[in-house]
């Protein structure tokens, strides 16, 4: 219709030319930038990771010896035990607390729910870093106001810090309370959107609250769901920010994600060339975390 | 924000539920309750609140603690109770933060980054978001899925060659080697294309009968009604960047050119314990910009985070 009308103007084939060209001129500047940043890069990780590198030294061809080292490095395995770990422990609690939070927010709480609102999603605001700077006093084991409350309460004083598996409860708090914002808009948007009538109807035929939050609110909220849970395993997969500062990957490695050991392989050992090859395994875990859960998820997902 | 709230309240009064609209009433304003609704429905309700509150409180906890924290003496900051309403508060510590580290320096290193970040990421995305959206060009789909397909690409699997590119290109410690790599982005890309697919194709055609050329068209008209999805990825790329940690982390070497978040977490390990209350003035401030984002912005915020949840 468009050409219809200016045809008597412009020849259509100069016309075309034209808007290629003009096109062409727009798209460029972000093709370009991600192309050499992004795109290019990503076939650079690959590359680097079959080369041994150090900056000082020329890279010279080690073929598959650095994912074979990567293969027999304790270290590294540790890393990705404790980055799944973390990501399966983060995404069930912020996925659960969000949506149970979202739901009775929700239910009858017009008049606080701004206020609950704001509350949740304040720390999604702050930088992870920084944050985390302010837990690190919070959770210290001797002079954190935590142990203190817990110790008036005359509850245990937990090692938070300073212990493996309170080294792991504290990220896992820490960055469950950070995403919890998230989730928690996300599901209340995806409520507001399940109608009324439909939940109206199924009490009417004497459905429980439970049921009704099972059969019907679930499975219309599940597209929220898949989304929430695949952006927290993306991201929580690539956690870095709050172990850096929280314990630095300790007590010993025992929260030392991948992306951490990558960092410390990289930035500290100076050998880009393993640190590539854990780049490249964890971009291919991302991919195939992404994968699996869009194919799970066509079994429960329901897309109205 | 304004209207959120205010539609599902109207519903309740104009509702067809009667008895839930009467329980309702009683439950929020303590009336005397009407004969039928049991007790245990409305404590429940009332338990519900008090949990909810409770979490609430416990998760803005750290925040505000952080705020009391620096407001106490240095000496005074690590000892417990802490003092969760300030009886004397230490302003000092915050004119500490910036006379003993060079504050401003992170202050204006952030506030350059991000800007610019924000800037470029505007310009880029609305340019291409609109020729992908509504100009016909030859490899249009295969760019555009191309474009797409690098937001599956996490940060930290492009990094090492990145930075190998940035300090070949002698930008490592440098504001603009921060800025650059970032400056094209897939999400805003596909944001604004969203947005430009949703407004009317005759627009562009009456401008084109009367005689605009394809950048008027583009620049008067549909760059003009741009302004809501430009202020939500504006808002978006304002929050990812002003918090950023691990680029500044690998590609900043100088405490001058060191970004806030890099720059208090720096401040904390030569600090040690012993000012604490500085280190967390130092972060209280470092918040402020994303709170007053928060504060106007927040309609926008919710947006584009949610961007993306309705499609699955």
């Amino acid at each position: 219709m468009a050409l219809a009308i200016r045809r008597p103007k412009v020849p259509a084939g100069l016309q075309r030319r034209r808007e290629t060209r003009f096109a062409w001129l727009l798209i460029l500047p972000t093709v370009l930038f991600v192309g050499v940043f992004t795109a290019a890069p990503i076939v650079g990780s690959f590359v680097l990771s079959f080369f041994n590198y150090s900056v000082i030294a020329p890279a010279h061809w080690v073929g598959l010896a650095n994912y074979q080292a990567l293969l027999h490095d304790s270290n590294a395995r540790a890393a990705f035990g404790v980055t799944f770990l973390l990501t399966a422990g983060i995404v069930i609690a912020e996925v659960v607390v969000g949506l149970a939070l979202a739901v009775a927010v929700q239910r009858r709480m017009n008049w606080a729910r701004p206020i609950f609102r704001s509350a949740f999603f304040v720390p999604l605001l702050v930088s992870g870093a920084s944050i985390s700077i302010v837990m690190s006093y919070i959770f210290d084991p001797q002079f954190g106001v935590l142990n203190y409350y817990l110790h008036l309460l005359g509850l245990p004083q937990v090692p938070w810090l300073n212990s493996t598996w309170g080294a792991i409860a504290t990220v896992m708090i820490v960055v469950t309370w950070q995403q919890l914002g998230f989730t928690f808009i996300v599901f209340s948007a995806a409520l507001g959107a399940v109608p009324k009538e439909l939940i109206e109807a199924a009490r009417t035929d004497g459905a429980g609250g439970w049921r009704i939050f099972r059969k019907i609110t679930v499975p219309m909220i599940s597209p929220s769901i898949l989304f929430t849970v695949t952006v927290g395993v993306i991201g929580t997969l690539q956690l870095f920010d709050q172990p850096y500062v929280l314990t630095h990957g300790g007590p010993g490695n025992a929260t030392q994600t991948v992306v951490l050991d990558m960092y410390q392989q990289a930035f500290q050992n100076l050998r880009f060339g393993y640190a590539s090859s854990i780049s490249v395994i964890l971009f291919i875990v991302v991919l195939i975390a992404t994968y699996l859960q869009f194919r799970i998820s066509r079994k429960w997902v329901f897309y109205s | 924000m304004s209207q959120q709230p205010a539609q599902p309240a109207l519903a309740v009064t104009t509702g067809h539920q009667r008895p839930a609209v009467a329980r309702r009433a009683t439950a929020l304003h303590g009336r005397r309750r009407a004969h039928r609704p049991p007790v245990r429905r409305t404590a429940g309700r009332v338990l519900e609140i008090i949990l909810l509150s409770a979490f609430a409180i416990l998760v803005v906890a750290p925040i505000y603690w952080a705020l009391v924290t620096s407001l106490r003496t240095p000496a005074q900051s690590f000892t417990n109770p802490p003092a969760w309403i300030p009886a004397h508060p230490m302003w000092s510590n915050y004119s500490a933060v910036f006379h003993s580290v060079p504050f401003w320096d992170f202050l204006v290193n952030s506030l350059l980054v991000t800007g610019f970040i924000v800037i470029g990421q505007m310009v880029t995305c609305c340019l291409a978001g609109y020729a992908f959206a509504r100009l016909k060009f030859r490899g249009r789909e295969p760019l555009f899925w191309a474009v797409l397909a690098t937001m599956m690409v996490p940060i930290q699997a492009t990094i090492i060659p990145v930075f190998l590119l940035i300090k070949n290109l002698g930008l490592v410690n440098t504001r603009t080697g921060l800025i650059l790599p970032v400056i094209g982005t897939a999400f805003g890309t596909f944001l604004m294309r969203q947005y430009f697919l949703q407004m009317p194709r005759e627009l562009g055609e009456a401008a084109t009968v009367d005689g605009a050329t394809q950048w008027q068209v583009f620049h008067r008209v549909y760059a003009r009604l741009a302004g809501p999805p430009l202020a939500t990825l504006g808002v978006l790329a304002f929050a990812a960047y002003w918090n950023e940690f691990f680029r500044p982390l690998i590609f900043l070497s100088a405490p001058s050119k060191f970004t806030l978040p890099l720059g208090l977490v720096t401040l904390q390990g030569y600090l040690g314990t012993g000012s604490v209350s500085v280190v967390l003035a130092g972060v209280i401030l470092s918040l402020i910009p994303t709170l007053i984002v928060f504060l106007f912005a927040q309609r926008r915020l919710v947006e584009g985070l949610t961007f993306g949840s309705v499609k699955g």
